[in-house]
């Protein structure tokens, strides 16, 4: 901090330095407006009449903030309402999430910590499924799903979450390898055995790393659109992603302000996020990223 | 005693505290998933590719049917093959840049830095639901924000930015570009580790800004810039949601991205033999795409361990 601000003053003069710096931050402020723009712009139109919404696009705020939009964009369509596709969505979320966390943990701790031939072997099979196109794979996994009579259930969904994901066994890696080793060993050698190692010592450890998990799964989850499209055709079932397009692609020719309110709704768990657990997004995403 | 159970495990318990058993155990949803959900599906995957396979009867086997017919008998195929060339071509280097050059911006040292990140940030996060598609739909309708915009610079008459053939396919541009936030934040943790030490010695030297990111910058971050490149490609092959909640692929099949179109033929023309031959190909073509970014970053990522001092 203090070096950069010499250097700087050595080269520049101070009252230009000052002037550069506002014309900095109104420059990187005003450019960030922009880009959130068209979500701001989403928020203000699920309170605006639909008039508005046609006429006149290019005014952000409502006339006047009513919530008719919420209320006609909730009661959903074909009797179901969006209580029941939130519902769904939380559903999927939380336990295709939980499946995520317990089993990319127990993979990275054996990955990271335990010695055992074809390890090396294994893992590249794992880092090379990252970079496989999920195409591959959809529909054959189609097909053998609706041979079992899946479809129109959320096995399908949720079951192979439960079977790790390599980005976060190689988040959680990252965050092991950051451990001391001679925390594991001096507890083997006090007894302890190596289950009890991984949920005494390194789960508690890399709580950061799973909360990071937690989040960035669930996130994707509700976001996912091509899982629920492929495996769900009963309504009463869809979580809300599949839901909004439904709504849209019935309602939208007429009724832009309650599609508008339903897609802020949707987005509103995202939002949660972002405010409240922002520094895991970032760090997760930054340094799984880094070593690849 | 510890060396004693764990060279002859006597009991199952001893058994299940060796090292190596561990290993497995712990391992084990990993073998498992890869041989449930990606190594048997993938097999599938390639025997149905030789078939001819609509899912209500039984796959009949047809040799190399389907990839003739991708190649010689359907332009849509090679339509898509195109158009994906195309945006990949685009989206990726533009987001990239894009990318780059915010996270030059906001890695600044003041005390708004990580705000700037989070709201560079916010686009990317929730670029990718179907909100944001719609939202991004609305913009670009004939009397949307953006044509009401462009009449207020003087552009008297409105566009059809997706009922045009060449300007639908800028608006899906428009929108992987805005998603640039996660290369951002990968490009600015790089940045952040860049010895301040470089740029002092530059300043010393008398190099001006400009000459300190080609120089300095650009090369110290290029093995970042390499990665970002290849998971960005790899993605754009496959970016499906957006092309089908805004365009479903038209006007004229000009946004028929490659996975649109392989989702179509699977799962409303239900041919899933022709559309497990075309996942193949996409495989293939991403392997290449890969493998010369791969071949060519010998010549253009630079490694501090290796070369240099």
């Amino acid at each position: 901090m203090q070096q950069q601000q010499l250097s700087g003053s050595y080269i520049i003069p101070k009252n230009h330095n000052y002037a550069k710096r506002i014309f900095y931050h109104c420059f990187v402020l005003a450019l960030g407006l922009l880009m959130i723009y068209p979500v701001v712009w989403m928020i203000f139109g699920s309170f605006k009449t639909n008039y508005e919404i046609l006429n006149e696009a290019l005014k952000l705020l409502p006339a006047e903030f009513s919530l008719d939009n919420f209320i006609r964009g909730w009661k959903g369509f074909g009797n179901i309402t969006f209580a029941r596709f939130f519902q769904n969505s939380f559903v999927l979320g939380i336990s295709a999430t939980a499946g995520v966390t317990i089993s990319s943990s127990f993979v990275a701790y054996a990955f990271s910590r335990l010695r055992f031939p074809g390890r090396r072997f294994l893992f590249s099979c794992m880092m090379a499924t990252m970079m496989l196109p999920s195409q591959v794979v959809m529909i054959p996994q189609y097909i053998i799903f609706r041979n079992l009579g899946l479809t129109n259930t959320y096995v399908p969904l949720i079951l192979p979450s439960w079977f790790a994901k390599a980005f976060f066994v190689f988040m959680m890696m990252q965050f092991i390898y950051g451990l001391p080793r001679e925390l594991d060993e001096a507890a083997i050698i006090d007894g302890c055995s190596r289950y009890s190692v991984y949920s005494r010592i390194i789960l508690p450890l890399i709580k950061p790393a799973l909360i990071t998990t937690i989040i960035i799964n669930f996130y994707w989850t509700w976001d996912d659109f091509m899982g629920p499209l492929i495996y769900l055709s009963r309504a009463q079932k869809f979580p809300v992603s599949l839901a909004i397009k439904l709504f849209a692609d019935s309602t939208s020719k007429t009724d832009f302000g309650a599609m508008f309110a339903i897609s802020t709704l949707s987005l509103l768990p995202v939002f949660f996020i972002f405010l409240f657990f922002n520094k895991y997004l970032i760090q997760g995403f930054s340094t799984s990223g880094l070593r690849g | 005693m510890i060396k004693m159970e764990t060279r002859k495990p006597r009991t199952i318990k001893g058994f299940l505290q060796k090292e190596a058993v561990c290993g497995y155990i712990f391992s084990s949803p990993f073998i498992i998933g890869f041989f449930a959900f990606t190594i048997i599906p993938m097999l599938y995957s390639l025997f149905i590719s030789f078939c001819s396979f609509r899912i209500s009867s039984a796959p009949v086997w047809i040799g190399w049917g389907n990839y003739i017919r991708m190649f010689t008998e359907d332009p849509r195929f090679i339509k898509s093959v195109t158009v994906t060339l195309y945006y990949v071509l685009i989206s990726v280097p533009l987001k990239i840049c894009f990318a780059l050059v915010v996270a030059f911006m906001v890695t600044r040292r003041t005390r708004l830095a990580s705000f700037y990140r989070s709201l560079y940030y916010l686009p990317s996060l929730i670029g990718g639901s179907i909100a944001v598609s719609l939202v991004w739909k609305e913009l670009f309708a004939v009397n949307g924000v953006v044509n009401k915009f462009l009449a207020l610079l003087g552009k008297g008459e409105p566009i059809e930015w997706l009922g045009h053939p060449s300007y639908a396919i800028w608006v899906l541009v428009l929108l992987t570009a805005w998603q640039f936030g996660s290369s951002m934040l990968i490009f600015a943790a790089g940045l952040k580790q860049i010895p301040e030490s470089y740029y002092e010695a530059a300043q010393i030297d008398g190099a001006s800004s400009l000459q300190q990111f080609f120089y300095i910058t650009l090369p110290c971050l290029s093995p970042v810039i390499f990665f970002n490149l290849v998971m960005q490609t790899i993605n754009g092959f496959m970016n499906f949601t957006q092309a089908f909640v805004i365009t479903k692929g038209g006007p004229m099949d000009s946004t028929l991205f490659y996975a649109l179109y392989l989702y179509y033929s699977a799962f409303n023309y239900f041919e899933m033999g022709y559309a497990s031959a075309m996942a193949w190909v996409l495989l293939i073509m991403v392997a290449v795409v890969t493998a010369l970014i791969f071949k060519s970053s010998g010549r253009w990522v630079f490694y501090e361990a290796k070369g240099g001092n």
